[in-house]
């Protein structure tokens, strides 16, 4: 089965260095209070890791920036999400 | 920028690019901002294009516009793990000029489509995302760009920015969206040789297909699977409603790998080779949904509306429509020298309901709820159907009348006498 690093290979972006456009906005909430980590789950790129001791990190690099991790964080709005700066981000070849 | 516009449209995406040609070639001073790299660039569909729509926008389009395939075949596919039931439509009369029908590639098309909203005169500027709407009260006057010294006012603001609007959020003008309101959709593009995609799907040059599915491709939630074909590429995937993406704790890319894994797929796409990953998320809420669309100095148009039919699989040219009948307003109310006030864009809202936009939104405004209450018809249903289909093919040596009575008793065990009433009592009325 095709991982989805081997799919995001094929993708185009220009990444945006040092400036992640979603920021989890409290990491204690997905640590200590969110069980269900829907965006682990959810994020069709797989932006989201869950750690062993429970903490969430997030790497957005391979962002399809379809805003599921935001809507679907839908108790705790724990999601910072903004689009990239103009330019930058995914740039779909055909999509 | 500290020059005044008559529109200022966020978005380059069908709607957007609707609303900008229409009020540019009316001769109203049109800007047009875009975050992508080039028009298309963020923007994702699946994508079949009606052409009723763009056709009445730009009656000429199919003279350069980049079209892939014209739809001559429509299969529906019911699916179980190992099989289907499906139904084909396919007719001379969609493979006839002018065609009704294409599949087009987005990052394309978005560009030509762009490319005319500049010859209608609109200013177009791309690589710049708005962050935040200007007001003066209660009434949008200016967007706020992420460009330095990046404030630019105009008479109307059209929200084209699809269905994640974060301006509509920001500016109050709606809620978040909810997970049931919004299906999660992923896809591929494999790309094979034209040959090998018209031997496959039996078509010839410029003719193409589509597939639609449902049933256990989704593992049974609320959802679809398409493939279509370009030309000299496929493009496949599935979309399910984020509520239940959660609620099953499925992950979006094992659902795509497990659809390829489909022995009825799987041929179709042997040796092609995948370019491309995307993913969207399709507004599936329905009338019920739909935030406000119009305010003081403000329209909103396309995803950000929610204008899609889900049922139908229509979206871009519900876009369209509704980007072309915000610009209709806004040129009426310039011609009319009337302010663009909550009150007087209120005509936008009238235009829809007066369209087919509203009256389709309305004829299937249930059709979210009971879909989302009655799983069997993502569980059960494709799985019964395709086993009485086994059952029924199958010669064995027994008899039909005792193949029937085994159909007829499973379909019981599984819904109930009442309850296979309900549940086609709750179709009619989705549909009716």
């Amino acid at each position: 089965m095709n991982k989805v690093e081997e799919k995001l290979f094929q993708n185009r972006y220009k990444v945006d260095a040092g400036r992640p456009h979603i920021q989890i906005a409290d990491a204690d909430i997905c640590q200590l209070k969110c069980a269900e980590k829907p965006c682990v789950v959810c994020c069709p790129a797989s932006c989201y890791t869950k750690e062993g001791d429970g903490r969430v990190t997030l790497i957005t690099d391979g962002c399809l920036e379809c805003g599921t991790c935001r809507v679907v964080c839908s108790e705790n709005r724990n999601v910072l999400w903004e689009y990239p700066r103009g330019g930058y981000g995914i740039l779909f070849k055909f999509g | 920028m500290p020059e005044k516009f008559d529109v200022i449209v966020i978005g380059a995406g069908p709607s957007g690019n609707a609303a900008a040609y229409t009020a540019a070639k009316a001769g109203l001073k049109v800007l047009q901002i875009e975050r992508g790299e080039s028009p298309g660039s963020k923007n994702v569909q699946g994508a079949i294009l009606y052409s009723d729509a763009l056709e009445k926008i730009i009656p000429d389009f199919r003279d350069d516009a980049p079209l892939e395939r014209h739809l001559i075949e429509q299969r529906m596919w019911m699916m179980d793990d190992e099989s289907y039931v499906g139904s084909t439509f396919r007719s001379q009369a969609f493979n006839t000029p002018p065609y009704n029908r294409y599949t087009i590639i987005r990052a394309q098309f978005d560009k030509w489509f762009s490319k005319r909203v500049q010859d209608a005169g609109a200013l177009v500027i791309c690589e710049t995302t708005v962050t935040g709407l200007h007001m003066d009260g209660a009434r949008v006057v200016g967007i706020q760009t992420d460009r330095s010294g990046g404030s630019v006012y105009a008479d109307a603001v059209v929200l084209a920015d699809g269905v994640n609007s974060l301006l509509a959020k920001k500016a109050g003008f709606r809620g978040e969206l909810r997970p049931r309101d919004v299906a999660l959709a992923v896809k591929e593009i494999h790309f094979l040789p034209e040959t090998t995609i018209e031997s496959r799907f039996n078509i010839g040059p410029d003719e193409g297909v589509a597939i639609e599915m449902a049933g256990k491709i989704t593992q049974g939630m609320v959802g679809t699977g398409f493939l279509y074909t370009n030309k000299e590429s496929l493009t496949l995937g599935v979309g399910c409603l984020l509520s239940e993406l959660r609620a099953q704790r499925i992950t979006p890319h094992v659902l795509i790998e497990k659809m390829k894994e489909h022995p009825a797929i799987r041929p179709l796409i042997e040796g092609g080779e995948m370019k491309e990953y995307c993913a969207h998320l399709i507004p599936e809420g329905g009338y019920n949904a739909i935030p406000p669309i119009h305010g003081d100095g403000w329209l909103m148009v396309g995803d950000a509306g929610m204008f899609v039919n889900s049922v139908h699989r229509e979206g871009s040219n519900l876009a369209m429509t509704t980007g072309w009948l915000a610009a209709q307003t806004l040129i009426e109310l310039r011609n009319e020298g009337k302010p663009s006030s909550a009150a007087n864009l209120a005509r936008y809202r009238q235009k829809l309901d007066q369209s087919f936009v509203m009256k389709d939104m309305k004829k299937y405004r249930d059709m979210p709820a009971v879909l989302e209450k009655n799983p069997q018809f993502f569980t059960q249903y494709p799985e019964l159907i395709n086993r009485a289909a086994h059952t029924m093919l199958l010669v064995d040596g027994t008899d039909k009348k005792s193949k029937e009575r085994d159909v007829r008793k499973r379909f019981i065990q599984k819904r109930s006498r009442f309850g296979l009433i309900g549940d086609a009592f709750k179709l009619w009325r989705a549909f009716e």
